[in-house]
């Protein structure tokens, strides 16, 4: 029970003193898990961060839910992950139940109206870094056409390409490594 | 019973959203169209405040999207399922973690699904962009090309562009820095 607390707050910690998420979280991470506590080693730290990044959901939530298992098995995962959600449900409703009694003034929606901006260009440059990553051939760059047409000019449910993607990412790798032997 | 609803739709845009947070936002662009819980408007500013604060931007965004739906019961639920197929997928993997991502099945799938979630993230940008930057009703009714897109808002995007790039800041310095232009310019009337 202890040891589930203590899951608990150690990944409350990190989420509530990390801005960003993702790779902002890192060195969080080694100090709580690697240093303070020993949970995991930092070769064991960077495999899950890394796996956590490939496999669906939050990298976040993902990299607690291996230190839990490690530590505690179920029920360590889940102490993990809900410490780390826990300081966002907070500070979230705390603030989404303050703008919505403020959102019909005309100052809180100009200031909107600019951050709108803002958020186009911070997105903009994320795809920039991810672009780099994702699109590395012919293959990857005709899915990413496809995809971004259809979804910008049919209204199909997103799930949908995530299925397709991933049988034609399987397809398309076999075919080359058949090609290449 | 929206709750179970809320529950639901984000369990599966926690089964389905791969490569981090922001590659959630196509899926509550569509959760957005198909119920009318919240408007695109309200999305963006929900990004912006996620961004802004502490804790991973999936798990922001979850949240305030449960909040505006269904209040504080609904932020919950909507934070729970987002999670747990998170906690049901990675304890499976954490019991064989070496073969998992060295799979050649696994490879070939992220091959696929990283180029998809890329443009499932520039189709979200092109909503955004539909509420910030260009102004199509007004467009359809003037028909004058410069009436389509909104000069300040290119001005001002330019602008946080350059900032970004020069000094690299936290994002919520280059939210906070767009809200104080907004409100100084007003900036509603303008576009």
């Amino acid at each position: 029970m202890k040891e589930l607390l203590e899951l608990f707050l150690a990944f409350a910690r990190i989420g509530g003193l990390t801005f960003g998420g993702g790779y902002a979280m890192l060195p969080m991470l080694q100090r709580e898990v690697v240093e303070n506590k020993g949970w995991a080693t930092e070769a064991e730290l960077m495999d899950y961060y890394a796996v956590g990044q490939c496999v669906p959901g939050v990298i976040a939530v993902n990299t607690a839910v291996f230190v839990g298992n490690k530590v505690k098995g179920l029920l360590g995962a889940i102490a993990a992950s809900l410490g780390v959600v826990a300081p966002s449900l907070v500070i979230i409703v705390a603030i989404a139940a303050f703008i919505q009694s403020f959102s019909e003034l005309e100052i809180v929606q100009n200031a909107f109206a600019g951050i709108r901006v803002a958020v186009c260009v911070l997105i903009f440059t994320a795809i920039v870094k991810l672009f780099k990553k994702a699109i590395v051939d012919k293959f990857t760059f005709v899915l990413f056409a496809i995809v971004f047409a259809l979804t910008v000019f049919v209204d199909i449910s997103p799930i949908i390409f995530v299925i397709i993607a991933a049988i034609a990412g399987i397809i398309v790798k076999c075919v080359k490594e058949g090609k290449a032997k | 019973m929206i709750y179970l609803q809320l529950f639901w739709e984000f369990f599966k845009v926690g089964l389905f959203t791969v490569g981090g947070g922001l590659a959630s936002l196509p899926f509550l662009y569509d959760i957005s169209d198909r119920t009318g819980w919240y408007t695109h408007a309200q999305l963006a500013d929900m990004i912006a405040i996620s961004e802004s604060t502490p804790g991973p931007i999936g798990i922001n965004m979850a949240t305030y999207v449960g909040f505006t739906s269904a209040g504080v019961v609904g932020s919950v639920l909507a934070t729970l399922g987002f999670i747990i197929p998170s906690i049901i997928i990675v304890s499976i993997v954490s019991r064989f973690l070496k073969k998992f991502s060295e799979n050649k099945l696994v490879k070939g799938a992220f091959y696929g699904l990283r180029a998809v979630s890329v443009a499932l993230i520039c189709a979200a940008l092109v909503s955004v962009v539909k509420i910030s930057l260009i102004n199509i009703p007004l467009f359809q009714e003037t028909g004058a090309i410069l009436d389509l897109i909104s000069i300040p808002g290119i001005l001002l995007a330019a602008a946080c562009y350059f900032v970004l790039k020069k000094w690299n800041p936290h994002p919520v310095f280059v939210l906070g820095g767009s809200a104080i232009v907004g409100i100084l310019l007003g900036f509603v009337g303008l576009m």
